[in-house]
């Protein structure tokens, strides 16, 4: 397993410092995916707390905890569970480890370093929501995931922690690994519901189709995010109290972030949620300790794909949802992107454009039509055949997909009103707004960049009628 | 021979029973038969229609959205270059080309020799260690052009054999439900109580 295994001289460090962890606490140790290591450093035991209170108490305390949903959306988990209607059964546990945003790079690791914790957050959920059965939904593409999750399973049934009457007790929950075969639109919840149902991952309309109350084979469903569930352990061991102790009010606990690009020590990092601001981030020295070369930071996109960027002037901003939303982005699955003064603007946003066009199901034609629209728009400018009408014709197509402005902050640099649930889209789920995301902030912030690479547009010419008809 | 081994059917129905309903099992048994083909053939996925009570069209209808399964003959080594954002800012469209220029074929083509099919790909989730490729989706990070060269001929003298499997192989293990402790799939409509932990008197809470 060596060739994809995460060994120590490669992202050095980022598990280092006295930053509290709550969901990596493992990743020093070299065989942290192992059930000997997993038990050896409190494995499990909050699972056996857990089974001590009532499902009720238990829930309650993830409720207590407030800790928000790390797929992107950040709803309160606890919360979302309520949502389920009473006395239907049965219930199921979808894991939502389709992990592909441009930019996210958390719960593989989740999966590949710590499989155990996962397996532990999803019977605690199980166990508090009354769920029968779990999926665990793992992206294709990532082999030692699966690996590594299937060993943990079979170890995990050996010892007793899943299936038939775990420790003794009435719980009784089944965990089946299940393979993705390649679709990011299968990362939105009902999507990946059709796909678990061995349909084309296309994702169903809500309402009706609410996951918590139509879901899996049209029962209450709870999907929830691999990083969102390995947050349980901790809160069923510790308790709600410890954990809103770390973080803010309206953010408790940590956050998984990866930062790429041109900083001189990328990584994944797990950070006080809400206290860290990008600048400590992208220049602190227990992070990414600054831009490649010393080069001037140019933009930097905070929160995944289809986030607007930032500019350097927004550095303080606390990586806190609300704060990143009054700042006209968000926070998205905890991605951030950066940029230094040697980025070619337009070629950037092409790459995130092509894979939103890419990525569209096919379902909704806005999405489907739109988003290759404006990829051939913009290639049509990055190779040096546009026209200064290309630009407005950027808005025009985006106009389509999400009257109205993506996302739903309002940002008067962007130029953009906060729009109101419900939203003013075109398509069902938000790929097709992505598309038009991630190329709406860098064309409205970096006009420049694009208006040096397209010509003026040919006149019309119109043709008299007289001729034209003759 | 493209109709799964009696082996596999055996493992299919191991697979089949963990669903409540059968069609779930769709996309694990495609990889299954993927790895035991290379790829999924016209014969496996009217095999798989028997085995799932479903139609062929049925199949090939989910088949075809997904990019993993592949239709026809590919390299033993499908390598996908990740051309997303952060490997794009760290060089991937050089790595591609170089690539290109190495296997002397375009990418989206296989080698002559059926050792290898380069592909273009979208966000591989290692966007900190870019650029990134994956060999039969196994990861190699902070790829640079002789670490690729390197790689390729490797791969050609078969000393990464132990690492990377065939394509069509997703995992070298797979998870394995002992009989006695699986508590089982009912099908949905075929349960009507709560879960057994479940105290009896809820149903009116929150």
């Amino acid at each position: 397993m060596s060739s994809t295994a995460i060994t120590r001289e490669y992202t050095p460090g980022f598990y280092e410092g006295d930053r509290p962890k709550v969901v990596t606490s493992r990743f020093e140790y070299e065989d942290s995916h192992t059930l000997d290591r997993y038990l050896a450093t409190g494995g499990y035991q909050g699972l056996k707390k857990a089974v001590e209170m009532t499902p009720d108490e238990m829930s309650a305390e993830v409720k207590a905890s407030t800790l928000l949903g790390r797929g992107g959306a950040g709803f309160p988990a606890g919360v979302k569970w309520g949502f389920t209607p009473q006395g239907v059964w049965p219930r199921y546990l979808v894991v939502n480890g389709d992990e592909s945003e441009p930019g996210t790079y958390k719960d593989r690791l989740l999966m590949e370093r710590d499989p155990h914790q996962l397996i532990e957050g999803c019977l605690i959920a199980s166990y508090a929501a009354g769920l029968s059965q779990v999926f665990l939904y793992v992206r294709g593409e990532m082999p030692l995931a699966h690996e590594r999750i299937a060993q943990a399973l079979d170890d995990a049934y050996e010892a007793g922690y899943i299936g038939k009457n775990i420790m003794g007790t009435d719980l009784s929950v089944d965990i089946i690994l299940h393979w993705g075969a390649g679709a990011y639109v299968v990362g939105e919840e009902t999507a990946l519901i059709e796909s678990l149902e061995g349909e084309r991952g296309m994702p169903r309309l809500k309402p009706p189709y609410f996951p918590a109350a139509i879901g899996l084979y049209g029962q209450p469903t709870i999907v929830n995010n691999v990083e969102t569930l390995a947050n349980l352990p901790f809160i069923a061991n510790e308790g709600s109290a410890e954990y809103l102790k770390i973080g803010t009010e309206t953010s408790p606990g940590t956050r998984m972030v990866a930062i790429s690009g041109h900083v001189k020590r990328p990584g994944v990092y797990e950070i006080v949620n809400g206290s860290t601001t990008f600048r400590d981030i992208i220049y602190g020295d227990e992070f990414c300790q600054g831009i490649r070369d010393d080069n001037e930071l140019k933009a930097f996109v905070p929160g995944g794909g289809s986030a607007p960027w930032f500019l350097p002037d927004q550095l303080d901003v606390a990586f806190e949802s609300k704060e990143a939303g009054a700042a006209g982005s968000m926070l998205g699955s905890g991605a951030v992107m950066v940029m230094d003064d040697t980025t070619d603007i337009p070629e950037a946003a092409l790459t995130l454009v092509r894979f939103y066009a890419h990525e569209s199901c096919g379902k909704c034609v806005p999405c489907r039509e739109g988003g290759t629209w404006l990829l051939r728009i913009l290639e049509r400018i990055c190779s040096g055949h546009g026209t200064d009408a290309d630009l407005d014709l950027i808005y025009e197509v985006g106009q389509s997909i999400c009257p109205g402005d993506m996302p739903h902050a309002s940002s008067e640099r962007l130029g953009l009103d906060a729009v109101p649930f419900p939203y003013k889209m075109t398509t069902i789920c938000f790929v097709g707004p992505s598309a038009y995301a991630s190329i709406h902030s860098p064309l409205v912030l970096f006009r420049d960049e694009f208006e040096a690479k397209v010509t003026a547009a040919p006149k019309r010419i119109s043709i008299p009628v007289a001729i034209a008809g003759s | 021979m493209s109709r799964l081994s009696d082996s596999n059917v055996v493992l299919a129905h191991e697979i089949i029973s963990r669903y409540p309903r059968k069609k779930s099992a769709l996309i694990p048994l495609l990889h299954l038969s993927q790895q035991q083909n290379g790829y999924v053939t016209d014969e496996a996925m009217r095999h798989l229609a028997e085995l799932l009570d479903i139609t062929p069209a049925e199949v090939i209808g989910t088949a075809t959205f997904y990019e993993m399964f592949k239709f026809e003959e590919v390299g033993k080594y499908v390598i996908n270059v990740c051309g997303t954002l952060s490997c794009a800012l760290l060089g991937a469209h050089d790595l591609l080309h170089h690539a290109e220029q190495k296997l002397g074929i375009k990418a989206g083509s296989t080698t002559s020799d059926g050792m290898f099919t380069l592909e273009h790909a979208e966000c591989q989730a290692a966007c900190t260690e870019a650029p990134t490729l994956q060999v039969n989706y196994r990861h190699k990070y902070r790829v640079t052009t002789a670490d690729f060269d390197a790689m390729v001929d490797d791969l050609r003298a078969g000393k990464l054999d132990s690492e990377i499997p065939p394509h069509g192989t997703l995992g070298r293990n797979r998870q394995h439900i002992p009989a006695d402790k699986f508590v089982g799939a009912p099908a949905p409509e075929s349960v009507t109580e709560p879960p057994a932990w479940i105290p009896v008197t809820v149903g009116d809470d929150s």
